[in-house]
């Protein structure tokens, strides 16, 4: 048989000490931070980036979640069926309401490709009040030309749309860094899946 | 392919709900075929939670009990077959019996309880089960319209097998009559709206001690195991 859905709501404007407790200095513990657990610090990037609103303004109380393979593209989950990394956690979780500028900064690797058709991605999950149901996107990486060109997701996408999945590459401190933003609205409006 | 069933959904924008004009995407959703990584998601089990993490009438406890009417909040997690999802994580987040959020943005001019913080997250058992002790939230008023209250909820986050099942909702209770009057319970279809609203069960009640709510969730995605019947 089956079961009708139950419908989703928005998380509020007080998610914080439900979801990113400790991020926002509540004596609660976090299942997940900004730093994806089991990373090795020698492949680690930075993947940050603002939320922005249908009028340019930055969201300060968005949650941001990313999923990810691993890098070698395994998934920490059941149906990988390949033997995974199991110290890689492969999640985060990061409010917006913390940083100075109002980012998402995460502590992350690339990620390599999770089977023969895709480009190394990392999904991407948004919540924020004010939006009823979750929004999910995908991060590409700009230095993989040749397998973007070839990924099946990405050429379903309107050629000119597809830049709004493409994070810019910064060198920054000796250290890379992946800035994605997110644009909820607009003409640089981010492409977003019915998943 | 879609695993959201959007006749189950609110629009991401709707009129009633003011914020929604500025944050929802305009553009239709590009249709996502599921791949692997939407045929995972985290896993987070029993080793992520502490010893209260259930109880949010002890799990914040500083110099006794929290105030207001203690409540069980009980039900089970099904995939869209019906069938229970078990050992998967729900977060729920509330505020206190005054209707006031613990936290920084929170204006509301309702007291804090220094032993209620209004968190709290279990796991469910192998049918799907979960169940949370807390207190009854109360209504808190907010900036959407003249006079608007939002009618007593229970925020939920629940992950579900893959990404593809996650889902983050409010539990309602049942006979608010602030209900009909709230934009964000209104922006459901109306034909799915009683799914958010809790039912009294004394089957969940403790007795002499806290009245019991049930509350099913169902999840998008067709969970792992193939279909029999
Ligand atoms: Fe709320």
């Amino acid at each position: 048989m089956s079961s009708k859905q139950t419908p989703s709501q928005t998380v509020g404007p007080f998610f914080a000490y439900g979801m990113t407790p400790e991020q926002y200095g509540y004596d609660f513990a976090s299942i997940a931070g900004a730093t994806v657990e089991g990373i090795e610090d020698s492949a680690a990037v930075t993947v940050e980036g603002h939320v922005f609103d249908g009028a340019g303004t930055v969201i300060g109380d968005a949650v941001i979640e990313i999923w990810q393979a691993d890098t070698e593209g395994r998934y920490n989950h059941p149906n990988d069926q390949r033997s995974s990394n199991q110290a890689f956690k492969g999640f985060a979780r990061w409010g917006t309401g913390t940083d100075p500028e109002n980012r998402f900064v995460f502590r992350t690797v690339k990620p390599g490709p999770v089977d023969s058709e895709q480009a190394p991605h990392i999904n991407v999950i948004v919540f924020m009040r004010g939006m009823p149901n979750h929004a999910y996107t995908r991060l590409y990486f700009p230095d993989e030309v040749v397998a973007n060109a070839k990924d099946p997701v990405l050429m379903s996408i309107p050629e000119e749309r597809r830049g709004t999945l493409l994070a810019e590459k910064i060198e920054r401190d000796g250290g890379v860094v992946y800035r994605f933003d997110i644009h909820m609205q607009g003409a640089a409006e981010t492409v977003f899946f019915d998943v | 392919m879609s695993a959201r069933d959007w006749d189950s959904h609110p629009p991401y924008i709707h009129e009633g709900y003011k914020s929604t004009a500025l944050r929802g995407p305009t553009k239709p959703l590009v249709p996502l075929p599921h791949t692997l990584s939407e045929r995972t998601g985290p896993v987070y089990g029993h080793e992520c939670l502490g010893p209260d993490d259930a109880d949010l009438t002890l799990n914040s406890r500083k110099t006794g009990e929290p105030l207001g009417e203690r409540i069980v909040v009980s039900g089970r997690v099904l995939d869209g077959n019906g069938k229970p999802v078990p050992d998967t994580l729900l977060e729920i987040w509330q505020a206190n019996a005054s209707g006031r959020y613990n936290h920084a943005v929170d204006q509301h001019d309702a007291p804090l309880d220094p032993n209620f913080l209004g968190a709290g997250r279990c796991v469910t058992d192998a049918d799907g089960v979960y169940r949370f002790h807390t207190i009854k939230p109360g209504a808190y008023p907010w900036g959407n319209h003249p006079n608007a209250w939002r009618p007593n909820h229970i925020h939920f986050s629940l992950f579900g097998p893959t990404i593809a099942s996650r889902l983050v909702t409010q539990m309602y209770f049942p006979g608010d009559p602030l209900l009909a009057l709230d934009p964000i319970f209104r922006g459901v279809p109306e034909g799915a709206r009683d799914r958010l609203v809790s039912s009294l069960d004394l089957g969940v009640t403790e007795p002499d001690f806290a009245l019991g709510y049930r509350f099913d969730i169902v999840l998008a995605g067709r969970g792992e195991t193939p279909m029999e019947d």
